[in-house]
């Protein structure tokens, strides 16, 4: 069916008084940039919602990429005619088409907004309902719970006629409530908690750790295609830096604390990511660490882990359940990639028995041991590589990417 | 020479070599291997993939690359049979299926499935009133396929769609070799489970195919091996011809709707221009690929009755023009079409089949030139009717 409209509703941001402008300014742009390959279409806007006259322009594909992003509580597809109660009854008909014939309850909520229209809204009700049910008899009307409740809504110019409503990604529009540095790992939490944070309307750059030749270079492309995933869900382009961790870990290594490898790693991670959320402004740090999941997941562990940074940690996952993470991950289509073979640098060196209940005057004593761990950090930083990338970014490498071939 | 032998196989588009060639030059290490080389092949194969998700609108997890037409549909086919054998025994097809479907299913019968073969009317096309009688508890599998790639006949596929629906626990395989790049193809609104293509038949190298397997479809494999393709289909893959082909797709498939209108007018044409030659008979000429949705826009078929078509092929191709005797697969044999048989043509007729099939390049004079050289062969060998 050809729908004419698109309605969006915002969401919990509406509540909100004083940056209610920035949030619908934000979130028309973001809706604007969907559009661009779309060119017909064009946008409205009013209190709490953003319409979509699509001009021709097809309906599916935009709905699809619009339910991604934040801040869109729900869609309607809308169909519009003249406000007229046999071009109505008719388009309420064409709705109701997209349903099978499973027996299902119904009602018609009408609203008249248009007051010189002949018919009240409890009539049309009426006129509409009836019409409908004439129609498809396997209906059955419950105004209290319908399954489908089918809207009109008169106003002078047009009607609009809806019924389904799409629930959406929700949450706010991107990089409405600041700026934050994103652990990436090549596994499943880390991307999770990063959309997470995306939700709640933080701009995030990602940061990952990577220890050429004891991780392949497929490993590094892992880490850039789960980037380039969210970078999607920002709507635009989202910034990875790559940081390399060889020299860093070696140097652990040789301090013989094998228990501790991984609580060091983690601490130097976390100064190195705080150093780089101080150049791009960021003003917390983003982890997929869940509660109890791995040795330096424990409640000893993340203290004395954390107690490095000054800067807050975000623990998006902090309280869920693995399966809970991996129905996100696979929803938000980074699973595949996460659970690609290839090794990242924390599965590395890992030591047989880790300890989940470090010391931190241990592990700072440690520390202290390590020569030039401040400039192996510092070089560290130094050659970290930064990349942006979009939804549309080739990943196929220079010759791979010769997309003529194809 | 004017070729016009296209669904046997056609001329391989100049940037579909080219692709071959310097995927071939330089891209020959193993997808599987891990070193670079090895992972730039294997992104050249997901790329593939996705270009394949993009076509068909479907993702691109849910295509298998494989050696063709035949060994898509011996995959689908067998394997779905195999895979699902303990929903049931019963596999439903048509008689006048290509030889790589028919055959699989009598190599099931012989194993012990039971095969229901749906009749088809005069023009070709079977029944969803036949396929609803035959259709039981027991079916596992319903292969039918897009266009026939004798007569061009085109199943009612979203009609076959719709009432497969119904039944979650049947399974739907299109042979669609002869439709890619010439109509329509709508693989999630016809509620297809399979779907074979093949490269060489849209101006794509030989040795490549396609199959879709709907996600959430098992299939018994046809080879033991490293289990590549999700390990539907073990082998090293063949990466120049998998772009390749993907590359023949795309092109293909973006000229479809002009190539349609183009190559129905020239059939029209060729139809109307040969229909004053009382010797022959056109199967499906009253049908029109604008008119009509239950014919393909690029074949014609042809009986002289009471002459041995390889005589007329030797013939025309004397005077520069290619044609082929029914399908080009099993033309070697001298025995009657089972497609028109099945059509009720009746057995002189079905003996006699001469299929003419266009390409992109043809235009109207080459129409014109084809009719005339067809009139005058029909003429000259008039006199030795009833002799071949």
């Amino acid at each position: 069916m050809d729908y004419e409209m698109i309605m969006l509703r915002f969401g919990e941001f509406t509540i909100k008084g004083r940056n209610r402008m920035r949030f619908e300014k934000r979130l028309k742009d973001q809706v604007l940039r969907v559009l661009k390959p779309y060119p017909a279409a064009l946008i409205t806007q009013s209190f709490g919602r953003i319409y979509i006259e699509l001009n021709g322009e097809p309906y599916h594909p935009i709905a699809q990429r619009l339910q991604d992003i934040f801040g869109i509580v729900s869609l309607s597809p809308v169909k519009r005619t003249v406000p007229d109660l046999e071009a109505i009854r008719e388009a309420a008909l064409d709705v109701m088409k997209g349903y099978d014939d499973t027996p299902r309850t119904f009602k018609a909520s009408v609203r008249r907004v248009w007051k010189e229209f002949p018919h009240g809204s409890q009539e049309m009700n009426h006129l509409v309902g009836g019409h409908v049910l004439r129609r498809y008899p396997q209906l059955r009307v419950d105004v209290r719970h319908p399954e489908i409740e089918l809207r009109v809504e008169i106003q002078q110019e047009a009607a609009y006629v809806f019924s389904e409503v799409v629930p959406t990604a929700g949450g706010f529009p991107y990089g409405t409530n600041g700026k934050a540095m994103l652990l990436l790992s090549g596994g499943i939490d880390s991307p999770v908690a990063g959309w997470h944070a995306m939700r709640k309307g933080l701009e995030v750059e990602a940061v990952h750790f990577y220890s050429f030749p004891f991780t392949s270079e497929q490993a590094r492309d892992k880490v850039i295609e789960l980037a380039r995933r969210l970078s999607y869900y920002s709507g635009g382009t989202l910034r990875l830096h790559l940081v390399p961790f060889t020299d860093i870990q070696t140097s652990f290594v040789s301090s013989k604390q094998d228990p501790l490898m991984i609580t060091l790693m983690r601490r130097a991670m976390l100064r190195i990511t705080e150093k780089l959320a101080e150049q791009a402004g960021a003003s917390a740090i983003v982890t997929g660490e869940s509660l109890g999941q791995v040795a330096s997941q424990t409640l000893a562990s993340m203290n004395v882990i954390g107690r490095v940074v000054e800067l807050p940690l975000l623990r998006p996952l902090v309280m869920m359940d693995k399966q809970e993470i991996i129905n996100t991950a696979e929803k938000i289509g980074t699973f595949a990639t996460s659970i690609l073979p290839f090794e990242d640098c924390c599965t590395l060196f890992v030591p047989k028995s880790p300890s989940t209940n470090p010391n931190l005057r241990v592990v700072e004593k440690v520390e202290s041991f390590i020569p030039q761990l401040d400039e192996l950090l510092a070089k560290a930083i130094e050659e970290t590589e930064v990349m942006e990338l979009n939804a549309e970014t080739d990943l196929s490498g220079e010759t791979a990417g010769r997309d003529e071939w194809f | 020479m004017l070729y016009f032998d296209h669904s046997a196989s056609t001329p391989p588009h100049e940037d579909v070599i080219r692709t071959m060639a310097e995927v071939m030059a330089q891209h020959y290490a193993n997808p599987a291997s891990i070193h670079r080389s090895g992972s730039e092949a294997s992104k050249l194969m997901k790329r593939a993939r996705e270009l394949m998700g993009e076509l068909f609108q479907v993702g691109s997890e849910e295509w298998v690359f494989t050696s063709g037409g035949t060994e898509s549909n011996n995959l689908a086919i067998k394997g779905a049979a195999f895979a699902y054998r303990s929903r049931g025994n019963h596999l439903i097809t048509t008689q006048i299926e290509h030889a790589s479907v028919y055959e699989a299913f009598r190599q099931l019968e012989q194993l012990g499935y039971r095969v229901t073969y749906l009749p088809v009317d005069s023009h070709g096309l079977v029944s969803v009133d036949d396929l609803k009688a035959a259709i039981c508890d027991e079916t596992i599998l319903v292969s039918i396929m897009h266009v026939n790639n004798e007569v061009g006949s085109v199943q009612p596929l979203a009609e076959i769609g719709d009432v497969l629906k119904q039944y979650p626990r049947t399974l739907f395989h299109v042979d669609g070799v002869q439709s890619i790049g010439k109509l329509p193809i709508r693989l999630k609104e016809w509620h297809i489970d399979l779907f074979s293509g093949s490269a060489h038949k849209l101006r794509g190298p030989k040795g490549n195919g396609w199959l879709y397997v709907r996600e959430g479809i098992t299939l018994d494999p046809l080879f033991a091996g490293g289990g590549q393709e999700g390990g539907l289909r073990s082998g090293t893959p063949n990466l120049p011809g998998i772009v390749a082909s993907v590359k023949a797709a795309r092109l293909a498939m973006a000229e479809q709707t002009v190539r349609r209108e183009r190559m129905g007018r020239l059939r029209s044409l060729l139809i109307q221009s040969i229909s004053n030659i009382p010797e022959l008979k056109i199967i499906n000429g009253g049908l029109d690929a604008h008119r009509d949705d239950n014919i393909a826009p690029h074949i014609v078929h042809v009986c002289y009755p009471g002459m041995k078509p390889e005589v007329i092929v030797h013939l025309l191709e004397k005077h520069g023009i290619i044609v082929s005797t029914k399908s080009a697969c099993s033309s070697k044999e001298d025995r009657p079409s089972r497609v028109l048989l099945a059509m009720g043509t009746g057995h002189e007729a079905a003996k006699s089949g001469i299929r003419i099939s266009l390409g992109d390049e043809h235009t109207e004079n080459d129409i014109r030139l084809l009719s005339q050289r067809l009139a005058m062969v029909v003429k000259k060998l008039k006199p030795l009717e009833g002799r071949g």
